[in-house]
């Protein structure tokens, strides 16, 4: 008699629980020295619900199949010079920040869901960390095959894993992720799982995603797609990690609500990477990034602090600020790119008449007043051949390590200067938000990697710009400095008039 | 509230990157003009903490600031300081140390009648 097959959900019990045990030559807290001493409590790791219920087996028959997609694809993207077809040649120059600055933050999240994996006693989530750390290898992967054809015309991609450890706006996003994984294995799960997967991701993705396919980069919006099973996936693990913590045990709140602050405001100053993309770097625009942040996180984030509020938890702290700062962040961060381009490792410019317009229109209540005055002055400067450079060092800020370039909330004229003091030194903030987190935990942000302060003290490859651009392995004329001019531009010219000979 | 941490001593082990005597005897100083926000940022340098305040004026802050167009008409004996958010009347002889200054410190100016381009506050 042939074997009875087993439904969809003893199947699943049968391959994903059971699989832990008691250990009895070690105790269990030495084979788990990590899940305690965050002071989370958890009584009953059963209670771990997972509604997806993948076994094993049927994800690598799944991400086979989206792997088979997604190469073919690409290679008929390589064959058919898809690089050529995108909407203008200042496009590459998003895909460069999303290989120097996001791609490098797919493989942390692959280590940090599979440290996660290993030290979570339950068996639900450790299934659940595990994938997700495969998940997120894949992801590196993928990018950095779908991108390596540009990189085959354009600068600027080819030292992005040097480039991520090392170049000076990089930090922002390493430092946010060295954060994440060097805190405790619930921690990490809060920060990334849910702060960053389920709160922000959509601030991320769908900028990029729908600016590869307004600009004609097929290529992206390919490994895009190939990517979303496993984000929905990874959303849900975020959600599951809140309700369980704040189920699981009273005394989980007030921990878990200081990380949800935390990591949203941590997860806010990333994104101004992503704010500024949307705004200044994309040659056809999706949206603002004050729509975005309207649709994705005032509404959308909203109805899911409405939801958790059943268990106590508040919305974010300082998420006004955030809201108020959508006016400002990509104005304030692109000047900052601008006036730092010969640092930079991918090409800038200053906004044409029409992006201007469009600018004052996405934001009718402050460009025209604060910003288009400073694109006209440094274009003014631009004709009269003075080209306006910052030619010294930002202070950062401790916390984010962006150069503190904010303002204060409500007056956009101040820059914001917060400091605190911690075993007779000063330390600056950008923000109350990152001066709250540098205040709760003094003794792992006093060990900041700052780059301008690293500089200084002679580890960054000598006391030049020269010197410092070198030891970054950047190409200097190529990798750096305007759009105009570039050898970028040069190639992309070179094939449009090919294309317009062939078309006349 | 103390360190979450998974050892009890992990305070023995931090490496506070910024100490003064990382900076092979300068001290950092950051400066930083207002409402001329086209320069982004306060900017930042290691300085001696016995270079002159008049000597970091000249060799350091007016070099860097040079470029912007309202520069040249900057009044010096007008401009109003702040060290650590503290109103100072420097002098212009002695030391950045015995104006208050010290490692990591925040000098930032007003200059009188300039608001920069166009008198916006932000350029
Ligand atoms: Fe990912
Ligand atoms: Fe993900
Ligand atoms: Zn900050």
């Amino acid at each position: 008699m042939a074997a009875k097959k087993l439904g969809l959900k003893q199947r699943y019990a049968l391959m994903t629980r059971g699989l832990d045990w008691e250990t009895t030559y070690q105790p269990m807290d030495e084979v788990f020295p990590f899940d305690k001493f965050e002071g989370i409590k958890i009584t009953d790791w059963s209670k771990w619900e997972d509604p997806f219920r993948l076994t094993m087996d049927n994800y690598w028959k799944f991400q086979a199949e989206k792997e088979r997609k997604l190469y073919a694809v690409l290679d008929s993207f390589a064959q058919n010079n898809g690089q050529m077809g995108v909407s203008d040649a200042k496009y590459v120059n998003a895909i460069k920040l999303f290989l120097t600055g996001v791609s490098p933050l797919e493989y942390q999240a692959h280590r940090g869901f599979a440290h996660a994996g290993r030290h979570l006693r339950g068996v639900g989530p450790r299934v659940a960390a595990q994938m997700q750390s495969l998940d997120e290898l894949r992801h590196v992967q993928t990018q950095v095959h779908t991108i390596s054809q540009y990189n085959k015309y354009f600068d600027g991609f080819a030292e992005f894993r040097h480039m991520h450890d090392r170049v000076w706006y990089l930090s922002v996003p390493k430092s946010f992720f060295d954060d994440a994984r060097s805190a405790g294995p619930f921690e990490y799960m809060v920060a990334i799982g849910f702060a960053f997967e389920y709160v922000l991701t959509n601030l991320l993705f769908v900028p990029f995603m729908s600016g590869a396919a307004y600009n004609g980069d097929m290529a992206t919006v390919t490994f895009g797609f190939s990517a979303q099973s496993d984000e929905s996936r990874h959303m849900t693990l975020g959600i599951e990690v809140i309700k369980f913590l704040l189920e699981q045990h009273p005394d989980n709140l007030p921990i878990v609500q200081k990380w949800v602050d935390k990591w949203f405001w941590r997860g806010h100053r990333v994104l101004g990477l992503v704010a500024m993309m949307m705004d200044y770097m994309l040659p056809k625009k999706v949206m603002s990034w004050k729509e975005a942040w309207e649709i994705y996180f005032t509404e959308a984030g909203g109805a899911l602090f409405q939801d958790l509020e059943r268990y106590g938890l508040r919305v974010p702290k300082y998420a006004d600020v955030a809201t108020a700062e959508a006016e400002h962040m990509s104005h304030q961060n692109w000047s900052i790119f601008y006036q730092y381009t010969h640092a930079a490792g991918f090409h800038t410019w200053l906004p044409s008449d029409e992006e201007m317009d469009w600018l004052s229109e996405k934001y009718p209540n402050t460009f025209d007043k604060y910003y288009r005055p400073r694109y006209e002055m440094w274009r003014e400067m631009e004709k009269d051949g003075k080209r306006f450079y910052n030619n010294a060092l930002p202070q950062l800020c401790t916390t984010c390590q962006i150069p503190m370039g904010y303002t204060e909330p409500g007056d956009p004229t101040t820059i914001a200067f917060r400091s605190s003091e911690y075993k007779g030194d000063r330390y600056h903030f950008c923000s109350d938000g990152c001066k709250d987190i540098f205040d709760n935990e003094p003794e792992k942000f006093s060990q900041s990697w700052l780059p301008v302060h690293q500089i200084f003290q002679g580890n960054c490859g000598g006391a030049t710009v020269p010197d410092v651009l070198a030891w970054y392995n950047m190409n200097v004329g190529a990798d750096n400095m305007d759009q105009a001019g570039s050898p970028d531009q040069k190639i992309w010219d070179a094939w449009k008039t090919k294309q317009e000979k062939v078309a006349g | 509230m103390g360190v979450v941490s998974l050892k009890p001593d992990y305070e023995q082990h931090i490496e506070i990157r910024d100490r003064l005597e990382n900076f092979h005897g300068n001290q950092i100083v950051y400066l930083h003009w207002e409402e001329h926000l086209s320069f982004c940022a306060a900017i930042c340098f290691p300085l001696p903490p016995d270079m002159p305040f008049g000597a970091m004026v000249e060799n350091v802050l007016k070099p860097h600031y040079a470029a912007h167009p309202d520069f040249e008409k900057v009044d010096w004996a007008a401009v109003k300081w702040t060290v650590d958010n503290t109103e100072i009347t420097p002098d212009m002889e002695t030391s950045l140390a015995d104006n208050g200054v010290g490692h990591k410190s925040l000098i930032r100016f007003w200059t009188p009648g300039l608001h920069g381009y166009k008198s916006v506050g932000t350029c």
